[in-house]
């Protein structure tokens, strides 16, 4: 281990019991606060924590943990789902919620105990608050500053529009827009990370634009005769295709949406944006937040600032949140990012402190370096769940979780175990798990490959399709249905082998007469 | 570091959500409420609930990828035995395979109503008869009391004493000058003008004195404008919303559990709808075969008697309950009665003199349910030549003279909804119902 300074042991422990108040919390949160500094040296937003109860921290939940999201049935149902869940005990509801914004939004519960509150400000206010401020791709993709102006922004525009055009159109727009919204993101980063503020203040500018430009002579121009079609290829340039943001196309080039429903899309397209680098960082972000919150708390127990008590109370609940059932314990739901997370953390600490031959051979970089804290920051700040597990997976985890892989190929009888824990299946287990965390991997990849803008405006999509597995048809179909009537012309999505290039499947909708009618007129 | 406590935030941020989540899916949720009510005793009815919907009507689709076909990989934790190269049957599809869903209840949304939410999905479409109606929006009446003086207010309210006080402080106070001590003045100015010799020096000074006091006495009244005090009356809700249900119920072997249930059902409703109305419910069960006893809900519906039937002893027995707990004059009296519609022929006139007569003046309502079995081969004929019962017969009597007794009959359970909605009705619309 490292040698660490001695610390001076504290006369008297932060809290006795359970019970706390304002105080307290204020005492926890700066002796964390000079503790994290001493040992892990983080660079965090400003903190401001809030106390809720349980009932509000259901309505966090249920508009994807902002503090303010505009209205929408759907985050009635998250609630009504959730509730139930609560009240019956199935689901106990997280101790704490944190948003990236800056300064950084700390939910705690008052029903916590003072412990759990101490872990919690480790946890949150800490771990996932460095992780926010540091991570390329939170970086590159959300404006912490930002966030909150911008939801207050949507949220006054959408009841806005509410009044103005019918809560109903609104509501069956957003409907359309929430079943499209994963194919709202852009993948590749182009330019700067987005300002929040200058897009609330562009749309302005572009509203006082169109008014001064609306001249209702263009109306009655006379329309063109004996068009021919364009070719394909010139019009794909034209309209940018192919176009993997479905929302982003309909909102700019959709022949038949008001400006109004165009900036609802707008709004559903960044709000999925800003929520896409959490998607992909799970399992660093919750095993950065459990690693910073494990050796807070062992700090401050070394230290004498939490009693043995407490610390008990801590170890209970941190193991409870890194637990991981095995596949067949018959609690077994998929990998929990806590416990993946949290032994990556560990485990790369060991290998930068106490390696073994094998971890030298496999991270000649890292291995016997020394540096845990240096290591892990920069791990942090440069990897995504896909790219971390594909670098960072060691065999000795691996082995200790007794890890296999199944492949399930339709044209075989039985499944195969295609490789196992084993010099011969490290390298392609890691590699699997690495793919299970990548997103581009994981959502099916859809793009918009053509539009007759000429002829009958119809609008093709493609779906390319890897190692067999459609589109869940039901959804698929709804889906269509919902782009056919924000397109306002007729919709096709081709589901197409990536390796035939045969088209499997055909998904086709024409928009609804007198179903939800987007457009006016 | 800012510490900000929000538990004092008005809640619910979720309540519009919520309200336009039902909203959207309230033909799902007013069917799942109805269903609900069966598996309910009537005491449970007014609490919250949990209810059932699918889940296709309120899934929100998006593209993903489908749960099966197709070749797929798998990272497992846990491996015990397993080699490279071994091969594991496929698990049934939709069972506990690696990489499945949520499992099972997949199809079905769950959520609880509150009681509110609840009561409204179930009885939103309905409507209070008119003559109940009357009675129930002025459910609230308003009393006045008092509460304390005021300075202004109607000659009527004036109230003297209060005023009397006030000015005799004053009075004293500003020290004028008494009657007697006036009066006393000019006696001694009488007296001494009454006395030989020259006293006109001390009688000028009486007399300015006099005139002095007499000036005060004018500028200082006896009763002031600022003195006068009004009684205040304050308007206050005086609770005479309550109601208590009479559940009369033929238990006698010829009561089959079928036609009880019919009966609940009935009750069920009927005690929803007057708990929506009032603030004070209370259900008083009464079964009879031929005596009648009061009883509590468990024995209401589930014991079973048999014996002779004496319908009369029902109403009787209400009539005592009522004279010695529920004062018409304090209670808003509902009746429902369930009965196969058998009764001793001796009886009759007895029932319906305690109906017409007794019971009729003082009740809000009265519904009489005949409850017959779930085939009756008599409704298929329908028309004249079914026989109508001699319970039915009877009251037929009173039925015709309208007005707030009414009857049905009902031999199924889907028939108990619109019956009870029929009954509930707008007055017209009922009688229509009853020539039809």
């Amino acid at each position: 281990m490292t040698a660490r300074k001695a610390v001076k042991l504290a006369e008297k422990p932060l809290y006795e019991g359970s019970d706390w108040n304002f105080d307290t919390i204020q005492r926890i949160y700066d002796t964390v606060e000079k503790v994290a500094g001493e040992e892990l040296a983080l660079n965090t937003y400003p903190n401001q924590i809030e106390v809720i109860t349980a009932e509000q921290m259901l309505d966090a939940y249920s508009s994807t943990g902002m503090p303010l999201l505009y209205n929408h049935w759907s985050f009635g149902k998250q609630f009504l789902s959730n509730e139930l869940m609560y009240r019956k005990g199935q689901r106990g509801l997280a101790y704490e919620l944190v948003i990236n914004s800056d300064p950084c939004i700390n939910y705690i519960m008052e029903e916590n105990s003072a412990t759990m509150q101490t872990l919690v400000l480790a946890h949150a206010a800490f771990g996932h608050n460095h992780f926010f401020k540091n991570n390329y791709l939170f970086k590159q993709w959300t404006d912490a500053e930002g966030i909150l102006d911008y939801l207050e922004f949507a949220k006054r525009y959408i009841s806005q529009c509410e009044e103005r055009y019918g809560q109903l159109q609104v509501e069956r727009l957003l409907d359309a827009a929430h079943s499209l919204s994963r194919q709202g993101v852009h993948r590749y980063p182009r330019g700067s990370a987005r300002d929040l503020k200058a897009e609330m203040a562009r749309e302005n500018v572009r509203h006082a634009q169109r008014e001064k430009d609306y001249n209702d002579l263009y109306r009655t121009l006379p329309k063109a005769t004996g068009k021919k079609a364009e070719p394909a290829s010139a019009r794909a340039l034209a309209l940018n295709l192919p176009q993997e943001n479905v929302l982003y196309f309909l909102e700019k080039s959709a022949p038949r949406l008001a400006p109004w429903q165009r900036e609802i899309l707008r709004i559903t397209r960044v709000l999925a944006q800003y929520f896409y680098p959490q998607g992909q960082t799970k399992v660093m972000n919750e095993g950065a937040a459990c690693y910073v919150h494990y050796r807070i708390m062992t700090a401050l127990h070394a230290r004498g600032h939490i009693t043995e008590g407490s610390f008990l109370e801590f170890l209970t609940s941190h193991t409870n949140v890194v637990s991981q059932p095995m596949f067949d314990s018959g609690r077994y739901g998929g990998l929990n990012p806590y416990w993946v997370g949290y032994n990556m953390m560990e485990d790369i600490a060991r290998v930068c402190v106490d390696p073994t031959e094998e971890d030298r051979s496999w991270f000649p970089d890292i291995a016997g370096g020394g540096d845990v804290e240096g290591t892990l920051k920069h791990i942090w700040a440069n990897y995504r769940d896909e790219s971390f597990i594909s670098q960072f997976l060691s065999p000795r985890l691996m082995r200790n979780w007794r890890m296999f892989k199944i492949a399930d190929r339709e044209k075989e009888e039985a499944m195969k175990v295609d490789a196992i824990h084993d010099e011969r299946g490290y390298r392609e287990i890691r590699r699997a798990l690495a793919r299970q965390y990548d997103i581009s991997w994981q959502e099916p990849d859809i793009q918009i490959v053509d539009v007759d803008l000429a002829g009958d405006r119809k609008l093709v999509l493609e779906h390319h399709v890897t190692n067999g597995v459609l589109l869940s048809e039901k959804d698929a179909d709804k889906v269509v249905q919902h782009l056919a009537d924000l397109w306002g012309y007729e919709v096709v999505l081709n589901e197409v082998d990536d390796e035939t290039k045969s088209s499997l499947k055909e998904h086709k909708a024409r928009p609804r007469a007198n179903g939800p009618r987007l457009a006016e007129g | 570091m800012y510490i900000v406590d929000r538990r004092l935030n008005p809640g619910g941020k979720s309540l519009v959500n919520r309200q336009r989540f039902l909203r959207r899916a309230k033909a799902l949720v007013q069917q799942a409420v109805r269903d609900s009510l069966k598996d309910r005793s009537i005491k449970e009815l007014e609490q919250e609930g949990e209810v059932t919907i699918a889940r296709d009507e309120v899934h929100e689709p998006t593209f993903r990828r489908g749960s099966s076909g197709g070749n797929r990989e798998h990272i497992l934790p846990g491996n015990k035995e397993y080699l490279q190269g071994d091969e594991i049957e496929r698990p049934p599809s939709g069972g506990q395979g690696a990489g499945g869903h949520q499992g099972d209840g997949e199809d079905e949304f769950r959520f609880v109503l509150s009681r509110e939410e609840f009561l409204d999905m179930f009885l939103e479409d309905l409507e209070l008869p008119e003559l109940a109606k009357k009675k129930l929006t002025s459910g609230e009446a308003q009393g006045v009391r008092q509460a304390g003086y005021s300075t202004s207010g109607s000659p009527s309210a004036l109230s003297i004493g209060r005023t009397m006080r006030n000015s005799m402080s004053r009075r004293i106070a500003l020290k004028r000058p008494r009657g007697e001590d006036m009066l006393k003045l000019e006696e001694e100015i009488a007296r001494l003008e009454a006395l030989p010799g020259d006293h006109a020096d001390e009688i000028a000074k009486l007399r300015e004195e006099y005139e002095r006091l007499d000036r005060r006495r004018k500028l200082i009244t006896y009763v002031d404008p600022i003195d006068l005090r009004y009684r205040r009356f304050e308007p206050t809700p005086k609770p005479i919303s309550q109601a208590v249900m009479f559940c009369l119920m033929d238990v006698s072997g010829s009561m089959t559990e079928h036609m009880k249930d019919l009966a609940k059902r009935f009750y069920a409703l009927l005690h929803l709808f007057l708990k929506r109305c009032y603030r004070h419910v209370e259900v008083v069960f009464i079964r009879h075969t031929d005596k009648a006893e009061e009883v509590d809900e468990e024995t209401f519906f589930y014991s079973r008697e048999t014996g002779g039937t004496l319908v009369s002893t029902a109403l009787e027995k209400m009539l005592q309950v009522m004279k010695d707990r529920y004062s018409p004059e304090d209670w808003n009296i509902y009746v429902a009665q369930a009965s196969d519609g058998d009764n001793m022929p001796s009886d009759t006139a007895k029932t319906i003199s305690l109906m017409a007569e007794g019971i009729l003046p003082h009740a809000q309502y009265v519904a009489y349910l005949e409850v017959g079995r779930e085939e009756d081969p008599m409704m298929s004929m329908g028309g004249p030549l079914m026989r109508a019962s001699d319970l039915w017969r009877s009251y037929e009597q009173i039925g015709k003279a309208g007005g707030k007794f009414v009857m049905r009959k009902v031999h199924h359970r889907r028939e108990i909804y619109p019956v009870f909605r029929e009954l509930f009705a707008k007055r017209g619309m009922a009688e229509r119902g009853a020539k039809a």
